[in-house]
């Protein structure tokens, strides 16, 4: 018993993580040392401070902290600030990421991982880095409430805020990023939840999927990038309550959906986008309570898109609500609003008792003469869409909303942390 | 010339078209307001009416009164009094009673609405500004149809038909050569195409700045850069007080050699 009790206490005293602390001052004077040092289990604490450092390995599960923000320089270097490969459950927290360098050939970030699992990167600040967070091959890890700024103009000069490479159960949670090419990019990545981002200003896109099924995403924002959100040969992607607004340019688009199957996008709000959805090749997709506030398009399709269905959708002032480049129609519209029907409601039963046909003539012209935008809403283009409307020659016949309701019919109550007036 | 202003702007008064016209605008601004709360829209629909609407009127109304105030011209016109000023004091009277009709027949509803403490009083501002040259420029062609056709029926017609070219046809003809020519960049020739034609020029102008711009994000980085300057600004006012003053010149030489 006695020896048991010994036993006991040495495991525990060996167990007990111990933590190293990292400062100007200290005997432990630079971040390298400091990880090198700590064993499984230990904390680096990184005090307030510069630290001119790259190349930071992590081979051991350990936290690393900072405290006040201590900032990691890497003057301009082309290397990763912390590097890990093959490693698990590591914590990085509370740093600073500065200069990391720009290459042409090499993808370089302020935390590059490959082969790693279980790791939580949370609450830094990345500030003009080529690229803020890269991980390869990962499962189930965390990156949640980090802040990336950059100032990038070119797409080639550019990185990625969060970049994410065959990953499987991720989550990236409360992260704003803002002056990147990609806000976020998906490569080969499943089962992975993105919630609360907020992406801005980016060259390229807010959050970028490819090849990568099964994903969730809700309660984001994104806001005055190339795109919002492109979503590129993936299945099953969950879309809500996300935000979509101000992507306004010659090529913006608020939702970019490009050979996308069997996707859910629901209760989103696309505001002011030059093209709210743009829907190319897309088949089985259901689309419910969404809203569509001045847009210049609220959806356009492009190349043949089957079996999606839109029910419950408001859309609202928009230049134009729908863009359609085929005469056939395989899509399902049912109890939208549209703020340009004119039909009238007899029974009082809140639909309208004559279709409503959304895709107008002059739609057509602008696809294929796009100076002709320059008439939108002149006297004559008014008179021709009226007698497409009346009787439609060159718009699928059955492209209509035959129950189109008289009152908005979503009502999304935004997130607090979501400033539509940014 | 004052005294003849006066006396055709109390004419028109006395017509109460002017009344009627006051009336329209003043109903149609406080249904907008005050039934719909969307401003946005309320000044979309108030742009499509300026576009076309104050045009149509003009042109009607120009050439009505020249018409009907035929009898009362001629005997002015045995008084010593010059030609052109009789003429410049009509147009000036039809075109002013239009433009003050327009313009509190939908400010007071602005200002009840509470606009002048709003931002969008540019906005405002700037359809005014563009009802005053519709105004002007459409009495103007219509007084020198009117001169120009001494048969009612023929200048009626031929004013309906200018301003159906100028408000449908020109865009019809505008949209066909766009897409009979749309492999060549037609974006040059959209713009002059739209700077010529009043209606088209004052349609984007407000459209500009209404953020109506869907155009903008697409294809029109041209027309933002055009317009959105300040010098595209000035040109459009130019080119707009130049319709006003071409046609009141050829009104002035016709007017010196008509035989009444």
């Amino acid at each position: 018993m006695r020896y048991l009790l010994g036993l006991f206490l040495l495991f525990s005293f060996q167990l007990q993580a111990k933590t190293i602390t990292v400062c100007s001052t200290c005997k432990v004077k630079t971040v390298a040392a400091g990880v090198a040092l700590a064993a499984d289990g230990d904390t680096v604490l990184v005090k307030a401070g510069l630290y001119k450092e790259t190349n930071i390995e992590i081979t051991k599960a350990i936290k690393i902290i900072g405290e006040g923000f201590p900032v990691l320089d890497a003057e301009g270097k082309k290397a990763n600030i912390f590097h890990s490969e093959n490693t698990a459950g590591f914590t990085i927290s509370g740093f600073k990421f500065i200069n990391v360098g720009m290459s042409y050939t090499k993808e370089i970030a302020a935390v590059f991982t490959y082969r790693c699992d279980d790791f939580t990167i949370s609450n830094n600040k990345v500030d003009m880095c080529f690229y803020a967070f890269m991980m390869q091959r990962a499962n189930s890890s965390q990156l949640i409430n980090n802040k990336i700024h950059g100032k990038a103009v070119k797409e080639t000069t550019s990185g990625n805020g969060i970049h994410l490479w065959k990953c499987d159960d991720m989550n990236i949670i409360g992260n704003v990023v803002d002056g990147m090419r990609d806000g976020i990019y998906l490569e080969h990545v499943t089962c992975s939840l993105i919630t609360n981002n907020i992406s801005k200003n980016n060259v390229r896109y807010g959050l970028h999927f490819m090849f990568s099924d099964n994903n969730d995403y809700y309660d984001n924002e994104f806001m005055r990038s190339g795109a919002g959100v492109a979503v590129m040969f993936s299945k099953h992607i969950t879309m809500r309550n996300n935000l979509f607004h101000l992507n306004w340019g010659t090529a913006s688009y608020g939702l970019l959906l490009k050979e996308i199957y069997d996707g859910f996008i629901y209760d989103n709000i696309f505001d002011q986008n030059t093209i709210g959805i743009n829907i190319d090749g897309c088949n089985r997709i259901n689309y419910n309570n969404n809203k569509f506030i001045k847009n210049g398009w609220a959806l356009k399709f492009t190349g043949g898109c089957y079996t999606n269905i839109f029910n419950t959708n408001d859309f609202m002032s928009n230049a134009f609500d729908l863009s359609y480049n085929s005469h056939l129609n395989d899509n399902e519209f049912k109890y939208n609003y549209w703020s340009e029907y004119t039909g009238y409601d007899l029974d009082r039963d809140g639909i309208g008792d004559v279709p409503f046909r959304p895709v107008k003539l002059f739609s057509y012209v602008v696809n294929k003469t796009p100076e002709s935008l320059i008439l939108l809403s002149s006297l004559f283009v008014t008179i021709i869409n009226f007698s497409e409307k009346v009787s439609p020659v060159f718009t699928p016949d059955n492209l209509k909303d035959a129950t189109p309701m008289m009152k908005p019919v979503v009502s999304i109550i935004k997130p607090s942390n979501k400033d539509l007036t940014q | 010339m004052l005294k003849i202003l006066k006396y055709s702007i109390y004419d028109l008064l006395r017509s109460r078209w002017s009344y009627v016209y006051f009336f329209f605008y003043l109903i149609l601004g406080f249904v907008l307001f005050f039934l719909n709360n969307n401003l946005d829209k309320a000044i979309t629909t108030i742009m499509n009416i300026i576009v076309i609407l104050t045009p149509l009127i003009g042109t009607i109304f120009g050439v009505m009164y020249y018409y009907n105030s035929k009898e009362f011209t001629e005997l002015l016109l045995a008084q010593p009094i010059k030609r052109s000023t009789i003429f410049m004091g009509q147009y000036l009277g039809i075109s002013l009673s239009l433009t003050l009709s327009l313009v509190l027949g939908l400010g007071i509803p602005f200002a009840l609405y509470g606009l002048f403490r709003s931002a969008a009083i540019f906005d405002f501002s700037l359809l005014l500004l563009v009802g005053f040259f519709l105004n002007f420029i459409f009495v103007a062609l219509a007084f020198n149809i009117a001169i120009t056709v001494d048969n009612k029926i023929k200048g009626f017609g031929y004013a309906i038909l200018m301003w159906l070219f100028f408000a449908v046809i020109y865009d019809g003809i505008f949209m066909i050569t766009q897409n009979i020519y749309n492999e060549y960049p037609i974006d040059k020739f959209s713009l002059a195409a739209t700077m010529i034609n009043p209606i088209d020029l004052s349609r984007i102008l407000i459209m500009l700045k209404l953020n109506l711009s869907a155009l903008l994000g697409y294809t029109g980085a041209i027309f933002k850069q055009f317009f959105g300057s300040n010098l595209g600004f000035f040109i459009s006012m130019a080119v707009l007080i130049l319709w006003i003053v071409l046609p009141v010149l050829r009104m002035r030489v016709k007017l010196k050699k008509k035989d009444f």
